[in-house]
């Protein structure tokens, strides 16, 4: 498995994707010029601040050369894992359903909190100010009946707002993943945690 | 023009100073040389009233890398890596408004350390602010905080650690204190002195703007008549995304060797980047203003000189490099623009086209301001305020709970929440895990840890004692995780120096610092002085804040400071002999006044040994500095931290002569909380007081005996957010 992981000007946490990427196979950078993504088999878009987040969050970088190849290999079945700005350009690309909005206390949070996932807990960190998930009603009994809310923060843990405590979903076909959690700043037990790998893993059965 | 006032004075020059400038021109100084004149003179860059007390510090270790004169200092941490680290004020214009002189207090530290080819990895503040019951208080702190969280979070790099305090004499005039550590390698590091006698110089990063010409404004008025540009607010704007750039450009053009020097734009612009650079190299500068991209058209030379605008850095690159240079900027979409050149005339010239605007002797601008002995003279007596907030005869239940609930002492989770303290993969102790935020080093397989402290009020009660603990209290947080200290930066933040109480204030204060550093060996590698912080009530506490950076074998071996588990021994170590002078507790009451017990150095310096080498041996479970609120605030964080209670009694405290008050909340320094299996804790030579159990934190004191239900006492430390948040 060789993972791609994008870098946009701005990016904050692609060195510690690229890092955790390596651990379960290996990785490269994909510079966001870049419309060929270089043989890789799956793409991490990384948490940060792409293009300053200036506009709306993601809303620029989903416009970068680099996404339309990701566009693709979303569509041929690929692998793609977006993570805090990852998830926000994901969706703004229209790849995942919802939206990211501002925190409900309007404030930057930074935290260690437990995600829900198919009857397994994950300690992981989350931080974000625009992290508070949203879809229509109707969107979110369609993608709960699909199956596709992948992570729900554990109960009482919400740190955002999100609804129905949502804190990352996946495409219909599975094969696209986004949340607002960062899984590769959950790979070494002196950070903190080790269980961010589960969701690095998780995606590895959609590569070609 | 105003009539009567000459317009040198108006910037802040003596007539003396002003006489001193024609002479060495042999003219008068025109409009543009007034205005570089009159920053590099300013005590802000000159450090006119500082810089011969600064001679006393020690400077001097196996481990440094770089120390004071370049944009930051360094220390070696082994395997051809250093840690650059420095701490810069921006106290002023967070004053006038928090968010945006918070965000480029950080942004300006950033440069410093990137500016010298270290990757930044990780940023602590320390913060001071008026009491939070007061509006303009929390309305400082929650921009302050929004502002760092805006600008660290955004560029991703971790803020680990810091402080805060609340005292009235801040109420005015805030402090903003921002550090930054960097990692790099000690092969690719640059320093900033200009060199190469033809070489080019090119301005990176951001275009320059009306934003930030701070003391010039008067000029502005003057030049411009009455014009709305000279009421422009002077604070500058930051633009993380623009610095993050800039950041990745520049070391990936270090990285590629294609920088002779490097240094960033700070205060007073281009012109003390262009100064200083030609100065520590010894060589002429000339300048071309017409070719700086500029955010508006009209710009007059000495704006242009004297913009403080963000994110801006200034390289001096080989002709035949320089199309390379500019071809990595554009890869990062960031500008740049040759704007000079390097000559052999001794002179920074100043162009706009092929007029000369300006024509002044590196020496006279850079070096030649006179500098200042200080007129100290002992006030003698307590010349701040008194405030009683707690009656006297209260229980000690109430007064361990008043104490917890002091916003100086209360969780600052609050804050450091808004902060992101992850990203990097480094951070191995986040904030309130343990006494000093602890980084692993890959790169050099070891760990850094790094603390900033200062009390201010107790600097006041006794400048030279006060400040001798501040270094102490670095160098126990160090302890605590097993570190042994490398290297200090400072930042004295004090109040106007030509007033003789304040100057006898940073006196002392600079000779605390100088002989606890040469007592334990740290050099002093960078540092920052911040003066004239007065409000219309008077003078900030004198408020030396001190940031130490130490090295660890193991980050796996970290002790927190939380207790670990029920049955486990508590037990007191090092010359710990409290007194009620300057604590927490006489601030409640109202009972302020001078003088602090002297330290004794080298006693906390052996104490300290002792507990880095059993931290590193793994003997303790837990390690934690006696500071704030006593040794019962000691006892209560880490029994909340860990979730479990305690039972202990002062008496090892008693039998050193100390009062049941005095041995619950004094202060003072030497003092470590430890605990860990009964044997190992009498091995370290360390008293024993008591155990970890229960659900309440339980202390026999004599007549002063207390018990307090850990939910309580949690519930007090825990409620600065609520306040932090009130309205009105």
């Amino acid at each position: 498995m060789i993972w791609g992981v994008l870098q946009f000007p701005g990016s904050c946490d692609e060195r510690d994707a690229l890092h955790a990427c390596s651990l379960s196979g290996e990785a490269r950078l994909i510079w966001h010029e870049s419309r060929d993504l270089d043989g890789v088999d799956g793409v991490v878009v990384p948490g940060g601040f792409s293009y300053g987040d200036y506009l709306r969050a993601g809303a620029i970088a989903r416009f970068s050369p680099a996404m339309e190849a990701v566009a693709g290999l979303a569509a041929a079945g690929g692998p793609v894992l977006g993570i805090c700005n990852g998830f926000q350009v994901l969706c703004e690309a229209g790849l995942l359903p919802g939206a990211l909005l501002l925190n409900e206390n309007l404030r930057f949070v930074c935290r260690q909190l437990n995600l829900v996932t198919d009857g397994e807990t994950l300690s992981i960190p989350a931080k974000h100010g625009e992290g508070r998930y949203y879809a229509p009603e109707e969107m979110l009994d369609r993608i709960e009946a699909n199956g596709q809310v992948a992570y729900r923060y554990a109960p009482g843990q919400n740190p955002n707002g999100s609804v129905r405590d949502i804190a990352g979903v996946r495409n219909e076909a599975g094969n696209v993943l986004g949340l607002m959690p960062h899984p590769e700043h959950a790979v070494d037990p002196l950070t903190g945690s080790t269980d961010g790998l589960r969701v690095f893993e998780s995606m590895v059965r959609f590569a070609a | 023009m105003t009539v009567g006032t000459p317009r040198y004075r108006e910037l802040g020059l003596t007539d003396h100073e002003y006489e001193l400038i024609v002479e060495k021109l042999g003219r008068e100084p025109n409009d543009v040389e007034l205005a570089m004149f009159s920053l590099l003179w300013s005590e802000h860059c000159a450090y006119k009233h500082s810089r011969k007390l600064l001679a006393r510090l020690p400077t001097e270790g196996e481990r440094v890398v770089m120390g004071p004169g370049e944009n930051a200092g360094a220390v070696d941490v082994g395997n051809g890596y250093a840690v650059a680290f420095k701490v810069e004020s921006h106290n002023h214009p967070s004053a006038v408004e928090p968010f945006q002189g918070a965000a480029t207090g950080v942004g300006g530290i950033l440069r410093d350390v990137f500016a010298i080819g270290a990757r930044p990895i990780a940023i602590l503040d320390s913060l001071r602010f008026g009491e939070l019951d007061s509006v303009r208080s929390r309305h400082l702190l929650d921009g302050a905080v929004r502002g760092i969280g805006h600008y660290g979070n955004s560029i991703g790099v971790a803020t680990v650690g810091g402080e805060i305090y609340f005292e009235e004499p801040y109420e005015h005039n805030c402090l903003v204190n921002a550090m930054c550590l960097g990692l790099a390698k000690t092969k690719d590091m640059v320093r900033a002195a200009a060199a190469g006698v033809g070489n080019a110089v090119v301005l990176m990063g951001a275009s320059t703007g009306r934003d930030g010409i701070g003391g010039a404004s008067v000029l502005a008025s003057a030049e411009l008549g009455e014009g709305d540009e000279a009421k422009r607010p002077t604070v500058q704007i930051g633009d993380p995304f623009e610095e993050s750039k800039v950041l990745e450009c520049c070391l990936e053009l270090l990285e590629k060797g294609l920088l002779v020097s490097l240094q960033d734009l700070g205060a007073a612009g281009l012109t003390s980047s262009a100064g200083e650079m030609a100065s520590a190299g010894g060589v002429g500068i000339d300048l071309d203003v017409a070719k700086v991209p500029l955010r508006e058209t009209d710009m007059e030379p000495f704006e242009i000189m004297v913009s403080e605008s963000q994110e801006r850095m200034l390289a001096v690159v080989e002709p035949a490099r320089v199309a390379e240079v500019r071809a990595v900027c554009e890869k990062w979409q960031t500008g740049s623009a040759q704007i000079g050149l390097v000559t052999d005339s001794g002179q920074v010239r100043i162009l706009r086209g092929d007029d000369v605007v300006g024509e002044m002797p590196v020496e006279a601008l850079v070096d030649g301001c006179p500098l200042y002995d200080l007129e100290p003279a002992d006030p003698g007596s307590w010349i701040y305020g008194n405030r009683a907030t707690m009656g006297l005869g209260i229980s000690s239940e109430d007064e361990l709970l008043a104490l917890l609930a002091s916003p100086s002492i209360a969780s600052k989770r609050w804050a450091f929440e808004q902060y992101d303290s992850v990203v990097g993969s480094r951070t191995v102790r986040r904030p309130e895990s343990a006494d000093a935020a602890v980084l692993q080093l890959p790169e050099s397989g070891n760990a850094i840890a790094v603390s900033i402290d200062g009390n201010g009020r107790r600097v006041a009660c006794d400048p030279y004692a006060g400040t001798v603990e501040a270094v102490l209290e670095c160098a126990q947080n160090l302890a605590c995780v097993g570190a042994e200290p490398l290297g200090l930066t400072n930042c004295l933040n004090f109040g106007n120096p030509e007033k003789p109480g304040t100057a006898w204030q940073l006196d002392r204060s600079v000779s605390g610092l100088a002989d606890a550093c040469t007592a334990l060996g740290v050099p002093v590698v960078g540092g920052n002085v911040s003066l004239y912080n007065e409000g219309p009530d008077g003078p900030i506490y004198p408020t030396p804040v001190v940031g130490m950076v130490g090295e660890l074998p193991d980050p796996s071996r970290v002790a927190g400071s939380a207790f670990a588990a029920a049955g486990d021994a508590i037990a007191l170590l090092g010359p710990f002999s409290p007194t009620l002078a300057g604590s927490e507790l006489a601030k409640q009451r109202g009972e302020l006044d001078v003088g602090l017990p002297q330290p004794d150095v080298a006693a906390v310096t052996a104490a300290c040994a002792i507990v880095r080498d059993a931290v590193r041996e793994s003997k303790v479970a837990s390690a934690h500095d006696i500071s704030d609120g006593g040794l019962v605030c000691a006892l209560a964080e880490s029994a909340i931290g860990g979730g479990i209670g305690c039972a202990v009694d002062v008496q090892p405290l008693r039998d050193r002569g100390c009062s049941p008050e005095e041995a619950l909340f004094g202060e003072g320094s030497g003092g470590f909380l430890l605990s860990g299996e009964r044997a190992e804790l009498v091995a370290l030579g360390a008293n024993l007081i008591g155990e970890v159990g229960g659900t309440t934190i339980e202390i026999a004191a004599g007549d002063r005996s207390l018990t307090v239900g850990l939910a309580a006492a949690e519930s007090a430390w825990r409620s600065l957010s609520q306040r932090a948040e009130a309205v009105a």
